[in-house]
């Protein structure tokens, strides 16, 4: 395979190598953060004590390697350009060159991004949301100088390439599905990268206005977040104008709260399809399964205002955005119901894959009932900016997502790589990592709870209330801090695994989960039609009809 | 269900002394019992329908597995929707009483700072200009303002116990979260704005002030004390303030 191929697996695999990059450091980093938030005087070994900026550098830079360079991309358009042609019966994406072109790019934003921790001054120390006017100015901190100027650059050119990326991927799916693939046949893994494609192209040119103003603000004084008579670090900034912090907000929820859909769409279809595969069922209520995916998407550009409770926003807006927040649980809960309803006296095929798929439904369902809590002004009132809401999206995002990467790893391993992983291996991996991802971030609820703000680099020694109320959480921080360390370990099963079957000639057999989506059709020159929609099954669950089987190949088995 | 306070302890909530806090913590703890039940019944339906016999799919209507539930989590969602817009609005959709305490609060990397009208009940003007931090006008009061001459500036939010505050937020550089967990208080303080939140501290005690917005390198020492005093210990805290100036 070149290295500068176009071709549209050799395009996912580079996206799941920058994606492979960005979990390895974002994994190290927030175990460095974990550790100085159990032991604070503890020296890291290389490095020495970790001071309060490099503490706000590891969060930010955790932040957004996971959020950008991992959930974003890795579903999206790792798996979305290894799997989605094949998926519609199209032999490659709609724009090849484009797509090799974003995926570059992407490379580049992962670059310039882990540079900035080794420009003067270190990484930004104002977290993934980069609010204003703390990320206005070098003088509000060390970090915000070069450092912010990496951050800027890099996520301004992950947004094109997100958004030329999303482009192919909506191009693709409108326009290559082969014949008899309609819109009602399409896999629910389709519909999930249809909803967070179409949610890329409205959320990332809005951040990328954003962030050209904040460039603009910085280097060309103009002021769009920065209100006149601005004194940061006892200087007066002499921009002229006076713009509003409060529109970065906007804009960038605007931006992030899609952003975090973006991120789990692609999971949630992939657990309806995996489900359904090894319960040998269809999957229950398809139609309002699509119609839940789409509405998770139109209700997801109408929340943002729910990171801005307390953000100095009229009320009347927080109750208005608590209705819309409160109204995303319905289809979400219309997901779950799915589920349940699919594997109820299923006896499915315990593969790894199914673990992970199953693991993504308790994970979706832990994390997601917390949403409502938040989505509640009064409540949100106390809990915002705790580990409370670290809690949640932790749960709901982080950990399924990453559930739902798993999965996909353990379902599409034989066919892209023709090989099996080990089932045992990955048994033990999915229980260490169930078990290790509960036992970190469940406490975080009651850390949270209990008044532990987020970005605290210490909890402990000043004196007064205020080390008094968060030193009480430090035996919560210790366990947290052992069970993040445990569920690094758990992923050892894993790679062990890759490890195995790489060096294993063990050859997969076509078709190994007895699959009916058009991935699985054994490869001809001719071109794939489709014949019926996917997971049809007889009851027994041992005879199942694939989409590419035509009535008349059927007819002659029977005979 | 356990009592109030060991349910708070079972949940890890601080103590609570503010007026409109029992309502809302009540309102808190039946929000997480009812997300615990759920969560715990979802798991519970989840298990039984895999360790169950297979049994061919029953052509069960979606109404019955779909739209039954959901009408169910509709209407309790919006249960909880409707009781929580009830404390939000009595907590926010009105301004402070007009007799209500008023305290400026100013936010700066990385200390609070906070004013008191004097007996004139009005606050001096600020300018950016004239902050100076060595000379001790950290706020950039005015002194040629008249109101500015009985302004008391006191790096402790020492208040009346049983009495309703209204705090005007305010920052002079970046974003700060004004925070006060044991009053179940949160408002940022947003340069460029002036923000207001009212609340009626109860208990007697020193209380955290937090920043809960990411605010630069000494975010997490921008702290400050909550001292709430019995209405004649605060009188005379105040004389003495009043005299000292």
């Amino acid at each position: 395979m070149k290295i500068f191929s176009t071709h549209h697996r050799a395009v996912g695999f580079g996206y799941l190598a920058i994606s492979a990059v960005a979990v390895g450091v974002g994994v190290l980093l927030s175990l460095a953060m974990r550790a100085h938030l159990a032991w604070p005087d503890w020296p890291l070994p290389l490095h020495g004590p970790i001071l309060p900026e490099e503490y706000l550098a590891l969060v930010t830079m955790h932040g957004t390697l996971m959020l950008f360079f991992v959930l974003t991309v890795a579903p999206q358009s790792g798996f979305g350009n290894l799997i989605l042609p094949a998926q519609i019966g199209a032999r490659r994406m709609a724009f090849p060159r484009i797509n090799a072109a974003s995926m570059w790019l992407t490379a580049l934003a992962l670059l310039v991004l882990l540079a900035a921790f080794f420009v003067p001054g270190g990484g930004p120390i104002g977290g993934w949301t980069a609010y204003p006017p703390l990320s206005e100015s070098a003088l509000a901190g060390p970090g915000q100088g070069a450092g912010m100027d990496c951050w800027l650059a890099s996520i301004a050119i992950f947004g094109i390439a997100s958004t030329m990326s999303a482009v192919n991927t909506l191009t693709t799916i409108v326009k290559l599905p082969c014949e008899g693939m309609t819109w009602q046949r399409l896999p629910l893994t389709v519909w999930g990268w249809f909803t967070a494609a179409l949610l890329s192209v409205i959320a990332f040119s809005v951040l990328l206005a954003a962030l050209l103003l904040l460039f603009c603000d910085r280097h060309l004084h103009s002021s769009f977040f920065l209100p006149s008579g601005d004194v940061i670090n006892g200087v007066l900034l002499q921009h002229g104008g006076n713009g509003s912090p409060l529109l970065w907000l906007h804009l960038f929820w605007f931006f992030g709260h899609p952003e975090v859909y973006i991120a789990i769409l692609p999971g949630m279809g992939l657990t309806s399809m995996v489900i359904a595969n090894f319960a040998r069922r269809r999957v229950f209520a398809y139609k309002l399964m699509i119609a839940t995916t789409l509405l998770i998407g139109l209700l997801g550009i109408l929340v943002w205002g729910h990171h801005m409770f307390v953000a100095g926003l009229n009320p009347f807006a927080g109750t208005v955005f608590s209705i819309s927040s409160l109204a995303i649980a319905l289809p979400a809960s219309a997901k779950v119901l799915s589920w349940l309803a699919t594997l109820w006296r299923s006896r499915p095929r315990m593969t790894t894959a199914m673990l992970f798929a199953l693991g993504f439904v308790s994970l979706f369902i832990t994390g997601g009932l917390s949403g409502p809590i938040l989505a509640q002004p009064i409540l949100d009132e106390y809990l915002h900016n705790t580990f409370f809401v670290v809690a949640h999206f932790h749960l709901i995002m982080a950990m399924a997502g990453v559930f739902g990467l798993f999965c996909a790893t353990y379902y599409w391993f034989p066919l892209l790589f023709g090989r099996m992983l080990s089932e045992r291996l990955g048994k033990v991996h999915f229980w260490g990592t169930l078990l290790g991802a509960y036992a970190t971030f469940l406490p975080m609820h009651l850390t949270g709870l209990a008044g532990e703000p987020r970005h605290y680099a210490r909890l402990n020694g000043l004196a007064g209330p205020g080390t008094t109320l968060l030193e009480a959480t430090q035996p919560l921080q210790v366990h947290i801090t052992v069970a993040a360390i445990f569920l690094a370990l758990a992923q050892i099963p894993f790679l062990l695994n890759l490890l195995r079957a790489w060096r294993s000639s063990e050859r997969a057999a076509p078709n190994p989960w007895v699959a009916t989506t058009l991935e699985w059709a054994p490869e001809s020159e001719e071109l794939a039609v489709v014949y019926r929609e996917p997971c049809v099954y007889s009851e027994s669950g041992e005879e199942f009809l694939a989409q590419w089987k035509s009535e008349a190949a059927i007819n002659s088995e029977a005979e | 269900m356990l009592s109030a306070s060991s349910a708070e302890r079972f949940w890890h909530l601080p103590v609570d002394a503010a007026r409109h806090g029992p309502a809302m913590d009540a309102h808190l703890l039946l929000n997480l019992w009812i997300a615990l039940g759920l969560i715990a019944l979802a798991h519970l339906i989840l298990f039984s329908g895999l360790i169950f016999r297979r049994r061919a799919s029953q052509p069960v209507h979606i109404l019955v597995l779909e739209y039954l539930p959901l009408s169910a989590l509709t209407l309790l969602f919006a249960a909880l929707g409707v009781r929580s817009e009830q404390l939000w609005a009595a907590q926010r959709y009105t301004g402070a009483d007009p007799a209500a305490m008023q305290v400026e609060v100013t936010g700066a990397q990385f200390v609070w700072t906070f004013r008191y009208p004097g007996a004139d009940a009005a606050f001096g003007e600020t300018k950016p200009m004239l902050i100076a931090p060595a000379a001790g006008n950290s706020l950039g009061i005015d002194f040629t303002d008249p109101h500015a001459a009985d302004d008391i500036v006191t790096s402790q939010l020492v208040l009346p116990a049983g009495r309703e505050v209204d705090l005007t937020l305010r920052s002079l550089d970046v974003i700060h979260g004004f925070a006060v967990p044991e009053m179940r208080l949160k408002q940022n303080a947003v340069p460029g704005q002036t923000s207001h939140i009212h609340f009626t501290p109860e208990t007697p005690g020193e209380y955290a002030i937090l920043c809960t917005q990411v605010c630069g390198t000494g975010h997490y020492r921008m702290q400050a004390v909550m001292r709430v005093l019995p209405a004649d210990e605060f009188d005379e805290w105040l004389r003495m303030r009043e005299l000292r100036r």
